[in-house]
């Protein structure tokens, strides 16, 4: 990832594309969708409805993932107590049995809670390819109001569907206001 | 914003009871008047003072206060945040709520029934005398009655006052009274957190006169406001059946029922298993018996149908975001979370009185369809003749357009 690369084709990262407000954004997503694009992204400063259904993402298996992190913690918190308060090191308590579910509850509980917790925060860092710590978008200038108030979209060139010259026209057809090359 | 669905417009939707109101006060009122007719005949013919009729009673009555405390915490915690999702069904809550005048009718038997039916005014209480005598300064059919009055007056007062401001700005659209609301709203829920627990104690806790939890107001709240919700979702179904507000709720409304409806079950969960496990590990005899009594002679089969009913089974099947999305599956789950609320009052209350097993009676069933009929009654006298949208509430626009993100 050499920042000094040539901008001919194979240097470009993919073409921004720069909206003044989300309305635009939404319908340019829509288009490019239709287009069959598969390599890009929007960048918003806020999170817009309707967003996921205009860029046709699909539901996420992460609940799945969390559900099996969370029964995983239950069950280790439930083997966890049994094993050390009835088996490896037996003391009566005031008469309790030594394994009784009421006082393994709370336990259980966090348990379940906290591995649902990481599981969730790091399948999402996982499904999302992160810590990412350079990203080419960060080389605009323009692209650092995309905190603040204006709509981005990207099309990657490593979509089979991308072609610098064509594309780049599509791209300024979208109504946006500023359509710029993004390098490797 | 985008919207792949059309913002439903209030100009076309239907939005009065019109004929229906009438029709339900007469229907009702008929069922109820005649089913609480068939329960005093019973009750009188037990021939046991009166004592098996205030018990059924109090169990019916008890179920549909609560779902009406549960509309004015609706309605106030609406108007605290500001919530915008919640103001095209805030009406019907309001209308839930300002009911609280047809219980504080309905609450005249358990009032006058109260030196039979309350174990520590009756004298029947098994508790020793020195806890009772210890008690008595509050416990005391004097101050009981003035608590209630007390309650009925913050309640309906709060609740009419809600309904009667939202009603006037149907016609003036004034948004300043939405910030009046907002205003009130604050010191709504802290007088309603003290009153429902003193509320909660006085009429259920007080039937087991020696034992006691803080847990307890907390915990009738939770299962209050979880069957008001689903008898919200319920309401919502029924009237879009008849042709009324279908377009304006719609599905990202009905998904944050279920959501609230989910959240509900667990926190009773929370609340009921808080409960349960600190008398069981301090193991406490006055604290113990009141779950002695709820395990023994068959009581402890209607402790597991909660655990599972009340708990597990609606979590599971609340969980996922279809469930919540689909009219079917949320009206399911809300004839089976209201069910449920009935059996956790149930078994609040019965196991004092038949301590023997779980039965349930026809004067069960009569009193409930007879405070239910009255209950219904009052809600279409209410509703009658007035929109049942708040549709100049400065954020219906934003209400209407609402989606989940």
């Amino acid at each position: 990832m050499s920042a000094q690369a040539s901008s001919a084709d194979g240097g470009i990262y993919g073409l921004l594309i720069e909206f003044e407000d989300p309305e635009r954004l939404v319908e340019a997503c829509h288009q490019v969708r239709e287009q069959g694009f598969q390599q890009w992204d929007a960048h918003t400063p806020f999170p817009i409805h309707g967003m996921d259904r205009a860029m046709g993402i699909r539901g996420t298996r992460l609940p799945l993932l969390i559900l099996a992190g969370g029964l995983t913690g239950l069950s280790i918190a439930l083997l966890m107590q049994w094993w050390m308060n009835a088996i490896d090191y037996p003391f009566l308590i005031s008469g309790k049995p030594l394994f009784g579910l009421p006082a393994n509850i709370p336990v259980t509980f966090e348990l379940t809670v906290l591995l649902s917790a990481l599981t969730a925060f790091f399948g999402l860092w996982g499904r999302n390819g992160m810590p990412r710590l350079y990203h080419p978008v960060f080389k605009s200038e323009r692209f650092r109001r995309a905190s603040a108030d204006r709509f981005f979209i990207v099309l990657e060139a490593s979509d089979p569907r991308f072609e610098l010259q064509r594309t780049q026209e599509f791209a300024e057809s979208l109504g946006g206001i500023h359509v710029e090359r993004l390098e490797e | 914003m985008s919207h792949d669905r059309p913002i439903p417009s209030l100009a076309d939707e239907h939005t009065t009871l019109d004929e229906l109101g009438p029709k339900l006060v007469r229907i009702a009122g008929a069922v109820g008047l005649v089913a609480l007719g068939l329960a005093v005949v019973l009750g009188y013919a037990r021939g046991d003072g009166w004592q098996s009729f205030g018990w059924s009673y109090l169990l019916g009555f008890a179920f549909f206060l609560s779902l009406s405390l549960g509309g004015l915490f609706f309605v106030a915690i609406g108007h605290v945040t500001g919530a915008v999702w919640n103001v095209v069904s805030r009406r019907l809550a309001e209308v839930t709520a300002a009911n609280l005048a047809t219980l504080a009718l309905l609450a005249v038997p358990v009032m006058v029934l109260a030196h039979r039916v309350m174990p520590w005014a009756s004298g029947e209480s098994d508790a020793p005398a020195a806890l009772l005598e210890a008690k008595a300064p509050f416990l005391n059919l004097e101050f009981f009655y003035v608590r209630w009055a007390i309650y009925f007056v913050i309640w309906c007062g709060y609740a009419w006052w809600f309904w009667k401001r939202s009603l006037e700005q149907d016609t003036t659209g004034d948004p300043a009274i939405s910030v009046r609301m907002a205003r009130k709203s604050g010191l709504c829920l802290l007088l309603f957190a003290l009153s429902v627990s003193f509320a909660a104690y006085d009429l259920l806790m007080s039937l087991a006169p020696s034992w006691f939890s803080t847990m307890f107001g907390p915990y009738f709240f939770a299962g209050s406001f979880l069957g008001f919700m689903a008898f919200l979702t319920l309401m919502t179904f029924w009237l879009q059946g008849r042709g009324r507000l279908r377009h304006i709720i719609h599905v990202e409304h009905l998904h944050d029922y279920g959501k609230l409806m989910f959240a509900f079950v667990f926190f009773w969960a929370y609340l009921a298993f808080s409960q349960y496990m600190l008398i069981w590990y301090a193991n406490i005899p006055e604290e113990t018996e009141w779950f002695l009594i709820r395990q023994s002679n068959g009581w402890g089969w209607i402790g597991l149908v909660l655990v599972f009913g009340h708990f597990l089974i609606p979590f599971a099947g609340l969980l996922a975001q279809v469930a919540k999305r689909r009219k079917a599956s949320l009206a399911f789950w809300a004839v089976w979370i209201l069910t449920m609320h009935w059996v956790d009052l149930y078994w609040i209350v019965m196991p004092q009185w038949r301590p023997g097993g779980p039965t349930v009676e026809w004067l069960d069933l009569l009193t409930f369809v007879g405070i239910g009929g009255l209950y219904v009654a009052g809600l279409g006298r209410l509703a009658s003749g007035r929109s049942l949208v708040a549709r100049r509430d400065p954020r219906i626009d934003d209400s209407l357009a609402f989606e989940n993100a």
